[in-house]
């Protein structure tokens, strides 16, 4: 059972039919859309639990393995992960050290997309640090064009900028204390990154219908904005998974027209991409469940996708060459470089009610301070109140 | 009407209690443990879950209802609720009972009628979707603005050039006059040279020509010349004119001395101008606000100010075919002698409505207004669907808030238990309000 529906599940159920050849085993998937969480927990509480799930946020995995739903992993899964992905892929899949979960698909979060167009009129390169990342957009601006869509109206759009920013200024090792509150949101790091965040949202000249506008701009607009007929704007901050809404809404090209560059870093030559990802965790300990795991965490499960089109696996058994667009291929390429400075998405990882909820916690507050980027004061004080009554301190 | 109903003798035999009270229970017991089963017990153990915390473990006392009162986000909805209670139901009551007495004298009444009652046969968050796109701040997008831009523009012409802006190394934002003004102050006799960015090149009005330095005017003439063009080349400097760079036409221009205005002028084609009889002294240049503009985009409908009157107008459509039908219905069941004898009285049409179709439909504008004022005490789909993410917060209602803490957000079913009692609390004075009347209207 797992998230993917339409071309995905297609896509998945090619894969199973790769191991059902080879085992003999049969596997039947089904799948459950947005309301996985919901479904899953319903199966488990009516004991008619899946033999596999498939789970696309971090904190679910630790909120089934601590109501003893989940299994932990054989030595001989473990060491699969161990010779395909990097050991942060294995501890994202853990909780409290014990490995759960096995990465399939993952979604790099640090990119930014932009309109080859746009940029080939003032002969822009793409950046390769933050202070080059401004230079480019305020010379854009300086055209006519507007830099940035800025899907304001989505809050996670808002925290998924926030978190490159913050792992950019503050560094893996803040990022991983920060997601687990050990440092509070009032921390000197956060005004950095906030007030890094202010040199781009400050600005009405560098975002599309300028602050107003983008608040009340939704996601799959923003990415329309700048690849559609007439483009509003040149830049989109976003996860690999733009790709498939050029394709899907616009007539743009991805790898022609729409072409992507890292989330600038502040300093060159860093690799740190923030992540997403569903991962595998078995319900019990049969062998062909745990046999399915191993096969899922080889190179062959990720190749046989990898082919399909519409998937990144961080497996560092896979180059470029697998994958059936060049874009996604250098997108992968770049997960398996950055090695163990892949950090998972900061709000995935937080009680739903602080890291994933409209009108609320972290979206509300970074809405917020998209409205009035000078309150660095406020919106920081207004985070950690928010975060301690989430965590249950308070 | 129910009033007009003769009296049920099963009431005469109910008032002789002691024959008929064993048998009574005995068939009452399937409905009354229905009711203990999905309303009772769900209702009271809402009341008791709204006295522990989000984990349901601790008993916490009144602490949910204290927060309930101190939370930003939750006080906006009770306020918002608030709102919506005064205005939505009265508004649609109205509408209805204009429209229903309307149609009843047009002769495609049915036909009008069927229109107006249309919307109802859109899901809620069907007609959400498609109020989210008409108030759209996008004139391209939204059909409420593009209508508003259309109509203001053909009142006012948009400016030349908005978003345009002059490198800040010669002329800055000027807060008392508007648009901008130099950062030092020139003898006429000078040439001024001053570049802008901001506008696409292919923006240029087409008249435009490459821009040229023109020769400092004679020292005698006391004018001042100058030249604005758009400094984008690529390959050039910025803040030099290179070839191939374009003047910007019509530009005003105007030269300020002690914070006053002394000439003014536009900008030829080649982006040249000159400033005629500039009086003796020290100036600066100034461009004029109105080159710069913003066009008109109409209004940001969805915004933290109009949401929660945008979502009542929605409602309001889609409501309003309700009301119609109900009333139109009770119009129909007046006693038309009533109407006549008026009319024969010598009474004007708008006297037969005040004084004698109201009267008589009162009862059954009181059940639309009731319902429609419970309809709205429970409304989410609306405001879920239209506010955009970053203003659901300032737009949310009561109902809405209690999933958002209940089950959207982690799962504090404490606080969204004390929000569901509060709503209950709410409805209750409508409940018994209905009640009380319809014991009345029993004989």
């Amino acid at each position: 059972m797992g998230p993917w529906a339409g071309d995905e599940q297609r896509a998945f159920e090619r894969v199973l039919a790769v191991f059902e050849e080879r085992t003999g085993v049969t596997v039947s998937y089904s799948g459950a859309g947005d309301d996985l969480q919901t479904l899953l927990q319903t199966r488990i509480q009516g004991g008619d639990e899946p033999d596999v799930a498939l789970i696309p946020q971090a904190g679910l995995i630790e909120h089934f393995a601590d109501e003893g739903a989940l299994v932990p992993l054989t030595t001989d899964v473990v060491d699969a992960l161990d010779e395909n992905m990097a050991g942060a892929w294995t501890g994202f899949g853990s909780v409290e050290g014990t490995p759960y979960g096995v990465y399939l698909k993952v979604a790099d979060k640090s990119l930014v997309w932009y309109n080859d167009a746009l940029f080939a009129e003032i002969g822009a390169v793409p950046p390769r640090t933050w202070d080059e990342f401004l230079e480019l957009s305020n010379d854009l601006a300086d055209i006519g064009v507007s830099p940035l869509s800025i899907a304001g109206a989505d809050g996670w759009v808002l925290t998924d900028w926030f978190e490159n920013v913050y792992l950019r200024t503050a560094g893996p090792r803040m990022y991983d204390r920060l997601g687990r509150h050990e440092i509070p949101w009032t921390d000197p790091s956060v005004e950095v990154a906030l007030e890094t965040l202010a040199q781009v949202w400050g600005q009405d000249r560098l975002m599309s219908g300028g602050r107003g506008g983008a608040l009340q701009t939704d996601f799959p607009t923003s990415v329309v904005d700048v690849y559609g007929d007439d483009p509003d704007a040149a830049m989109v901050v976003g996860a690999d998974f733009i790709g498939g809404v050029v394709i899907a809404g616009t007539n743009a090209t991805v790898g022609d027209d729409a072409r992507v560059f890292p989330f600038p870093p502040m300093e060159e030559g860093d690799d740190s991409v923030v992540v997403a990802g569903d991962a595998a965790v078995a319900m019990n300990d049969r062998a062909a469940t745990m046999e399915l795991l191993r096969f899922l965490a080889g190179a062959d499960a990720a190749g046989e996708w990898a082919a399909i089109g519409g998937f990144v696996s961080p497996n560092r058994h896979l180059t470029a060459d697998d994958y059936a667009d060049p874009v996604t291929g250098r997108v992968a390429e770049r997960v398996v470089r950055a090695g163990d400075g892949v950090r998972f998405d900061l709000s995935d990882q937080q009680p739903t009610v602080f890291g994933a909820t409209v009108g609320d916690g972290m979206w509300q507050t970074l809405q917020d301070f998209l409205r009035d980027p000078s309150d660095v004061e406020g919106t920081m004080s207004r985070l950690e109140e928010e975060a301690t009554h989430a965590y249950g301190e308070g | 009407m129910p009033h007009d109903l003769p009296s049920d003798p099963a009431d005469h035999r109910a008032s002789r209690p002691r024959r008929v009270l064993g048998p009574a229970i005995l068939f009452l017991l399937p409905a009354l443990l229905f009711l203990a089963v999905f309303l009772l017990y769900p209702a009271a153990y809402s009341v008791v879950r709204s006295l522990y915390d989000a984990s349901g473990a601790r008993f916490v006392g009144f602490d949910n209802y204290a927060h309930m009162f101190t939370d930003d986000r939750t006080l906006t909805a009770i306020r918002n609720t608030g709102i919506w209670v005064l205005v939505a139901p009265a508004l649609v009551t109205g509408l209805g009972l204009v429209f229903a007495v309307l149609t009843e004298h047009v002769r495609w009444a049915t036909a009008f009628r069927v229109l107006l009652f249309m919307p109802m046969a859109i899901s809620l968050f069907a007609s959400g979707i498609v109020f989210r796109l008409v108030y759209d701040e996008n004139p391209g997008r939204g059909v409420v603005n593009a209508a508003m831009v259309s109509v203001h523009d053909a009142f006012s012409t948009p400016s030349e050039y908005p978003g345009a802006a002059p490198r800040e190394a010669f002329l800055l934002p000027d807060t008392t006059l508007g648009g901008f003004s130099g950062t030092h102050t020139h003898e006429p006799g000078r040439v001024v040279e001053l570049p802008m960015v901001g506008v696409r090149p292919d923006d240029l009005p087409e008249q435009a020509s490459p821009a040229s330095v023109p020769e400092p005017a004679d020292p005698f003439d006391n004018a001042v010349r100058g030249v604005v063009w758009l400094d984008v080349d690529l390959d050039g400097d910025p803040g030099v004119l290179d070839d191939g760079e374009y003047g910007m036409p019509r530009m005003t221009v105007q030269a300020v001395q002690d914070g006053r205005v002394v000439a003014s002028t536009t900008t030829g084609d080649d982006g040249r101008f000159t400033l005629p009889r500039t009086p003796p002294g020290e100036y600066t240049i100034h461009l004029a606000a109105d080159n710069f503009t913003e066009p008109f985009r109409g209004l940001t409908w969805l915004g933290p100010t109009l949401v929660t009157p945008v979502l009542i107008s929605s409602w309001v459509w889609i409501m309003t075919g309700f009301a119609v039908t109900f009333i139109a219905a009770g119009l129909t069941a007046i006693p038309r002698d009533a109407l006549e004898a008026a009319r024969v009285d010598g009474a004007t049409e708008w006297q037969v409505f005040r004084k004698v179709t109201i009267p008589l439909l009162g009862p059954l504008l009181l059940v639309v207004f009731v319902t429609l004022t419970i309809n709205v005490l429970k409304i989410f789909d609306l405001v879920f669907v239209i506010a955009p993410g970053s203003v659901q917060s300032d737009a949310g209602v009561i109902a809405l808030r209690m999933w958002q803490v209940s089950f959207g957000a982690g799962g504090d079913q404490g606080l969204g238990s004390a929000l569901v009692v509060l709503l209950m609390v709410l409805v209750l004075p409508i409940m018994y309000f209905n009640i009380r009347r319809f014991r009345r209207e029993r004989p």
